[in-house]
């Protein structure tokens, strides 16, 4: 028999007994469908995750804060004073330092002379204490810092130009109406002002242009993110009257490391850095937990949609049982007349890989359709604080995945009526008195 | 003299073992020779059905041999031995057994489908089978819509369909009322007598045996009387015949 007329056959067959089939094939979809559904939920939240981590950092860059001397002894009673440690700027998990050492020039070239790292460079952080548009209504705003590489992610206009020497600023969308703007759009190319006060109480404001409009996402506050000449120029106007000493210390530096090493070279590189003293974070470490529970979650969901496939699987087993059990006669006949017990067993498993597939197509169709419309039903009332986020979100190749995970499990639970059917003899089947 | 085209020699076949053991052939041999007719006539229970299952390649004798045109068959095995039963026998069973569902083409069609032969060939040649059964007219029909006289013409059609040597008929009459049975014995024997199909009919009905060549009388697994027909046309012949 050629392998057309085999297929042709089986998809024939899959038929002959309807309600059985659809009955089975009911049982399948629902195992596909919740599949399809957890499925796209992982997908959807982890890739807001990762277009977050994109929006904090880029993922060749780790912060940097150097240890206090006496911050190790942390639990053991009342820490001694220390007239040079910068309260952490950064929130840390618990056990980890939250004082940290001041990061001077001369620990700048220190980093850099690390293994494995490209470019030390320390944040120049900055406290605004306004945003202003037209003489408009002062607004209080926090200051974000902004790497080359890192892709905010905008409501309107682009990403600073980390190159420009122009002012140019993005600021968070939640100022847009109050700022008097109509919408995001609007805002582009508008200048803005940003004041900082210096160590002698002097207020300096600086102008800059609106290239972008950030949307709020998960792990950004609302702050305007400046370019690096801004940011520059902020700081220097900030550090105005420090004497030099003051000057040269940062609570935090950034290191770039290549881009290409894989994650074991990053934490070799980060073992080094404890090592000469300081603490590190990768922008993906920062995010890690967080997808760790996700994926945690996602992964218990889908063992709920397995067990419903396994008990779908009993019921191909049961369907193609009956089949061979009702067409014995005709399983005779074609041995009979010359079929070989290998295209027995594939007309079976091939009609049970069929019934799997229409069952996986069918419940992963109405799972991304489903799945598009909770999302979008969602996204514009629970989750509007969240844009960006599509809650359940599908990949072709996951889709492709589940549909061939169950065939194979169809195919699996064919093979023993499909063996059943290979081994019938031929003279048995056709006997009768 | 020609080599016979099956010939059994000492087959014996038990089923069981021990206690149980039951032989439903006790040592038959038998040589057909290509183009004859040949009935295999005895009670229920006598093993003619064990003996024709045997003769057709389907069941192996427990000991003992048989020779499709001299060649043992015991080295047939897999691929060879399915091509052997698929292009070489055609059956006709008392109990049709047609798929109810399907129509009588694809039916007719099936014995093709299984040795491999394209859709527009066997569509062709399931329908001119038909065509000579006087049945195109029902090739659309559901196999569960005919009757009896309708669905046993289909069975010859589909055991004709790829041409074979030997048509095997098990009670091909059984089922069938004395006028349509008649019907079904007349397209058997012409189809043995104009293409020179050998066939051998399993049977318990004496009328239908007298119109074969030879009668094989079987009794409890053993063959008790070969009766040669007098009007009995010469195998030779009919090679001959085929021949020219
Ligand atoms: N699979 C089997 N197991 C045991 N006995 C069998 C089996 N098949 C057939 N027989 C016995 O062999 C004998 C011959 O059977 P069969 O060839 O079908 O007889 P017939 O066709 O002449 O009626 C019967 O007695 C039958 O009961
Ligand atoms: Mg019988």
């Amino acid at each position: 028999m050629k392998s057309v007329d085999l297929v042709g056959s089986a998809v024939g067959n899959t038929f002959r007994s309807k309600t059985r089939t659809i009955l089975t094939i009911l049982a399948i979809f629902v195992g596909a469908f919740t599949l399809t559904i957890t499925n796209g939920l992982g997908t959807g939240i982890n890739r807001y995750i990762d277009d977050t981590v994109a929006a904090m950092g880029a993922d060749d860059v780790m912060t940097v804060t150097k240890v206090a001397e006496n911050a190790a002894d942390d639990g053991d009673g009342p820490r001694e004073y220390d007239p040079d440690a910068i309260a952490g700027a950064q929130e840390g998990p618990p056990g980890t330092t939250s004082v940290v050492a001041p990061i001077s020039s001369a620990d700048i070239d220190e980093l850099a002379g690390i293994d494995g790292v490209v470019r030390a460079q320390p944040v120049k952080s900055v406290d605004a204490d306004y945003l202003v548009h037209d003489g408009g209504t002062k607004y209080e705003i926090g200051i974000g810092g902004f790497v080359a590489g890192m892709q905010l992610q905008l409501a309107a206009g682009e990403q600073p130009d980390a190159a420009a020497s122009d002012f140019e600023v993005v600021i968070p969308d939640a100022y847009l109406e109050d700022l008097g703007f109509a919408d995001a759009d609007a805002a582009i190319g508008e200048p803005v002002t940003l004041a900082v006060t210096d160590a002698e109480r002097t207020q300096h404001e600086l102008e800059a242009t609106i290239v972008g409009v950030s949307e709020a996402s998960l792990g950004t506050s609302a702050s305007a993110v400046p370019n690096d000449a801004l940011n520059d120029a902020l700081f220097d106007a900030q550090s105005t009257g420090l004497d030099a000493s003051e000057l040269d210390s940062y609570a935090q530096a950034t290191v770039w490391f290549d881009p290409a090493s894989p994650a074991d070279e990053v934490t070799a590189l980060q073992d080094r850095l404890t090592d000469e003293g300081y603490d590190s974070t990768t922008v993906a470490q920062q995010l890690g937990t967080f997808k760790a529970v996700i994926d945690g979650i996602v992964l218990v969901l889908n063992a709920f949609a397995i067990i419903a496939l396994l008990a779908a699987s009993f019921g191909i087993v049961n369907t193609l049982l009956m089949s061979v059990q009702e067409r014995t006669r005709e399983i005779g006949l074609m041995k009979a007349m010359g079929m070989g017990s290998g295209k027995v067993f594939g007309l079976f498993s091939l009609e049970a890989v069929f019934i799997g597939f229409l069952g996986s197509a069918i419940g992963a169709g109405l799972g991304i359709l489903a799945g598009t419309g909770i999302s979008s039903a969602l996204g514009g009332a629970l989750l509007a604080d969240l844009p960006g986020l599509t809650l359940i979100a599908f990949d072709p190749v996951s889709i492709a995945v589940i549909i061939a995970v169950v065939m194979g499990v169809a195919f699996l639970a064919g093979t023993i009526p499909a063996i059943r059917a290979a081994r019938a003899d031929p003279v048995e089947s056709l006997r009768y008195e | 003299m020609t080599t016979p085209i099956l010939s059994a020699r000492d087959v014996r076949k038990s089923y069981g073992r021990g206690a149980n053991k039951f032989d439903a052939l006790k040592g038959v041999s038998l040589d057909i020779r290509e183009g004859e007719s040949i009935a295999i006539i005895g009670k229920s229970g006598s093993g003619k059905s064990t003996l024709m299952h045997v003769l057709a390649l389907l069941d192996q004798p427990t000991s003992g041999t048989v020779e499709l045109a001299g060649h043992d068959t015991r080295s047939l095995t897999g691929t060879a031995l399915n091509r052997t039963r698929n292009k070489t026998f055609g059956f006709v069973f008392q109990q049709f057994f047609l798929t109810a569902n399907a129509s009588v083409l694809e039916n007719v069609m099936l014995p093709l489908k299984i040795a491999g032969v394209g859709r527009s060939e066997r569509k062709r040649r399931a329908l001119a089978a038909l065509e000579q059964l006087e049945l195109a007219d029902k090739a659309k029909n559901k196999a569960v819509n005919l009757s009896g006289g309708q669905k046993q013409r289909s069975v010859i059609a589909r055991a004709l369909v790829n041409t074979p040597r030997v048509i095997f008929a098990d009670e091909p009459t059984g089922n069938l009322d004395t006028a349509t049975g008649a019907v079904v014995e007349d397209i058997l024997f012409d189809l043995n007598r104009e293409h020179g199909i050998t066939l051998i009919i399993v049977t318990h009905d004496e009328e239908l045996a007298a119109r074969c060549d030879r009668r094989v009388h079987i009794r409890d697994g053993l063959i008790v009387d070969v009766v040669e027909a007098a009007t009995a046309t010469p195998a030779t012949a009919t090679a001959e015949e085929r021949a020219a």
